[in-house]
């Protein structure tokens, strides 16, 4: 009797014209910044037009990491979409935690994506995360301070350069300082940075046999550069800046250079987040000794782990989130300075973005000029030019990024730096069994 | 042996230190959330500014601060009465009918306090996943519950072992059974005690943010997690941050405001015999 009540209910609410039966609700964990808070706010759109509702769990980057990891790898289904960098992606998608993402509508234009943003998301010929915005690292100066004191910056400045620039522009007395660099210890805060400086020093995380290479004479070199510019020419305490506290430097006047990630552009181009908007110019990553990994590459991306129950509607959200039509929305709802940047060809040759985001070329310049194939000079078995593509590096640069700081800030030297920075990477490949 | 009023001066002035540069953070907090996000970062800080609601409309528009304050509400409120359900049987025991496990007992259930949470979060999470415990509030009541338990059994102990235990034993040769002993004779001797161990555990549910933010995802996410919500390595989010932040400790302050009497009371009573 209950059975055929039940059925009975079910079959009237199928058949009601109008009624939402497919309607799905699925949760996206997702991290807090610009893009994804106006994502948020766009996605009601999406909610009318396919009636299916979204449960939204914002965290911060490291934290969402940890919980999207455990939920995952116990396949607890409680996210549907999950927001994960260009560093999980081809990890996760080789232990099979991700839904294949090769079958989106036509109109999708999967030619569109910027070639190297896309290789990054993909395994094996599928991709498995679909890109939502995509940055890389370049020179952001004060043109005003540059005039002022007869100095030029090149398109592609090098690290000498970059020296005698810092030195000249540094007045301490006036909390105006050279350059300001990241130095907060972690993987994803001083590590991205210096991970690029190793690279174009010509050094490299690991040989083609996983031994790693920290002591050796590159990393000696630019670590010793970055620690005697940043006493030199950099502001106090900078062993607790990370893009934040750089970010504020810079935007309240105190930073004559930065090096860092492109997204910080928008920003300290906005009057609203930054006193020296107008007065900000830019150029490529600085250079040493070669070209390779110069500029970083991060792609923020959405994914669907398969321990997902909705994949089908989250693959429908996928689409539209990270689709050229979606770029247009958010041009023209919230303006075309704030599109996200770095994903499509077309976003590029889009007339109003071109105008709204004067360092549009420069960005992407540096996003097609990242190569995680190929990040070094010697080859490497690894890909990723700021961070290494597997598991254990999370604890592995964060690890080495504390010695590095404790440098920076004066309590070891950086040679005894390095070589604890090397004993705790050999004894973690060894735990992780690269090293024998 | 009577003060000076010098010393008295000295004794309010050093009080009057301490107390403000502990609120200092908070008030510069709640100052930062009524900033822009460039005010937020100015340098050197600024007193003087613009004030603007625009935070506190940005983070209760984007965040779910009702749900989340309703679900901080009755996290700390369940996890405190099923707490002390179950510590004033183990406190009342412990203190008058004690033997010679006793202090190893007490101090074994304090020692798991000691022990990072982080070092139980692959059990605890597998646990609540299997009974379907996550992110529900029942799941998260338990585990908070059996977190601050401890605490609870000590301070209660040491409430109780204040009250002689004469007036016990008269009680129970008067024929008052274990609940009547408990209401008649232990909960008005110990009340404020109880009652400041109730907000001590109160306090201590609602700032609670390891197990909350990793147990929970939408639907039972407390005040903890609406803040989690609001910092970003990358963008300047300050002054949203304190928005949050304010919202979410302005219910608890207000509330410690209201009790401080009870609670001060309590967390001194027994100090000076």
């Amino acid at each position: 009797m209950r059975f055929t009540l039940k059925a009975a209910l079910t079959a009237a609410l199928l058949a009601v014209p109008g009624a939402n039966a497919l309607a799905t609700t699925i949760t996206i964990a997702t991290v807090n910044n610009n893009d994804m808070v106006v994502m948020q706010k766009l996605s009601k759109q999406w909610e009318q037009e396919t009636g299916n509702k979204i449960k939204w769990v914002v965290l911060e980057e490291n934290v969402l990491r940890q919980r999207v990891t455990t939920d995952i790898a116990t396949h607890g289904g409680q996210f549907d979409i999950v927001t994960i960098g260009s560093y999980e992606a081809p990890i996760w998608a080789k232990r099979g935690w991700l839904v294949k993402l090769n079958d989106f509508p036509a109109s999708y234009d999967y030619n569109d994506l910027l070639p190297p943003v896309r290789a990054a998301l993909t395994v094996n010929g599928t991709m498995y995360a679909a890109p939502f915005y995509a940055e890389s690292s370049f020179t952001m100066y004060r043109k005003d301070l540059f005039e002022k004191a007869g100095l030029t910056m090149p398109d592609q400045p090098t690290y000498a350069q970059i020296e005698q620039f810092a030195d000249k522009l540094t007045d301490k007395s006036k909390q105006q300082y050279g350059i300001c660099l990241r130095g907060k210890p972690g993987w994803g805060e001083n590590m991205a940075y210096l991970g690029t400086l190793v690279n174009t020093y010509g050094g490299r995380w690991f040989d083609g046999h996983w031994q790693p290479q920290l002591t050796s004479q590159p990393w000696e070199d630019a670590i010793n550069f970055y620690v005697n510019l940043m006493k030199k020419d950099g502001p106090p305490g900078a062993a607790s800046d990370g893009f934040n506290e750089a970010e504020a430097l810079f935007a309240t006047g105190h930073c004559a250079i930065w090096i860092d990630s492109t997204v910080a552009a928008g920003m300290l181009d906005d009057p609203k987040q930054s006193q020296v908007a107008g007065e900000v110019g830019f150029a490529k990553a600085p250079v040493a000794v070669t070209n390779h990994g110069a500029a970083w590459q991060w792609i923020w991306s959405l994914a669907i782990p398969s321990s997902s129950r909705h994949e089908k509607t989250a693959k429908s959200f996928i689409a539209w989130a990270t689709s050229a039509q979606y770029v247009d929305l958010v041009g023209k709802t919230d303006g075309w300075g704030v599109a996200p940047p770095g994903t499509r060809t077309s976003t590029y040759e889009n007339p109003d973005y071109l105008k709204a985001a004067p360092f549009a070329n420069e960005v992407l310049s540096a996003i097609d000029s990242a190569d995680p194939q190929h990040p070094t000079l010697q080859p490497v078995p690894y890909t990723g030019i700021q961070f290494v593509a597997i598991a254990p590096f999370q604890q592995i640069g964060t690890t080495v990024g504390q010695d590095i700081a404790g440098a920076l800030s004066g309590d070891t030297s950086v040679s005894a730096a390095l070589q604890s920075a090397q004993d705790s990477t050999t004894a973690a490949m060894q735990q992780a069994g690269y090293l024998n | 042996m009577r003060s000076s009023p010098l010393q008295k001066f000295i004794v309010a002035v050093l009080g009057w230190t301490v107390a403000l540069l502990m609120f200092f953070p908070v008030a510069w907090m709640v100052l930062t959330s009524f900033k822009t996000e460039i005010d937020a970062v100015h340098s050197p800080p600024l007193l003087v500014f613009h004030p603007t609601l625009a935070n506190f409309t940005h983070v209760i528009y984007l965040g779910n601060y009702l749900g989340a304050l309703t679900n901080s509400v009755a996290i700390s409120l369940g996890s405190t009465v099923l707490g002390l359900l179950i510590a004033m049987p183990a406190a009342y025991a412990m203190a008058f009918f004690p033997n010679r496990w006793t202090k190893d007992l007490l101090l074994w259930m304090l020692s798991t306090k000691m022990m990072p949470a982080v070092g139980v979060l692959m059990p605890i999470y597998l646990l609540c996943q299997r009974s379907g415990l996550l992110d529900t509030l029942s799941g998260l009541i338990l585990v908070m519950m059996l977190s601050n338990l401890p605490i609870i059994v000590w301070m209660l102990y040491t409430f109780f072992k204040e009250v002689p235990g004469d007036i016990i034993e008269a009680s129970r040769m008067d024929g008052a059974g274990v609940l009547a002993q408990l209401r008649v004779v232990l909960l008005p001797l110990a009340g404020p005690g109880i009652a400041s161990t109730a907000l001590l555990s109160i306090i201590l549910s609602w700032n609670e943010a390891f197990w909350s933010i990793n147990l929970t995802s939408v639907n039972a996410a407390p005040l903890t997690a609406f803040i989690a919500t609001f910092s970003a390595p990358e963008g300047l989010f300050w002054a949203k941050l304190s928005a949050a932040s304010t919202l979410a400790v302005a219910p608890i302050l207000i509330f410690g405001w209201m009790t401080q009497r009870q609670l001060v009371r309590g967390l001194t009573f027994g100090a000076v015999k």
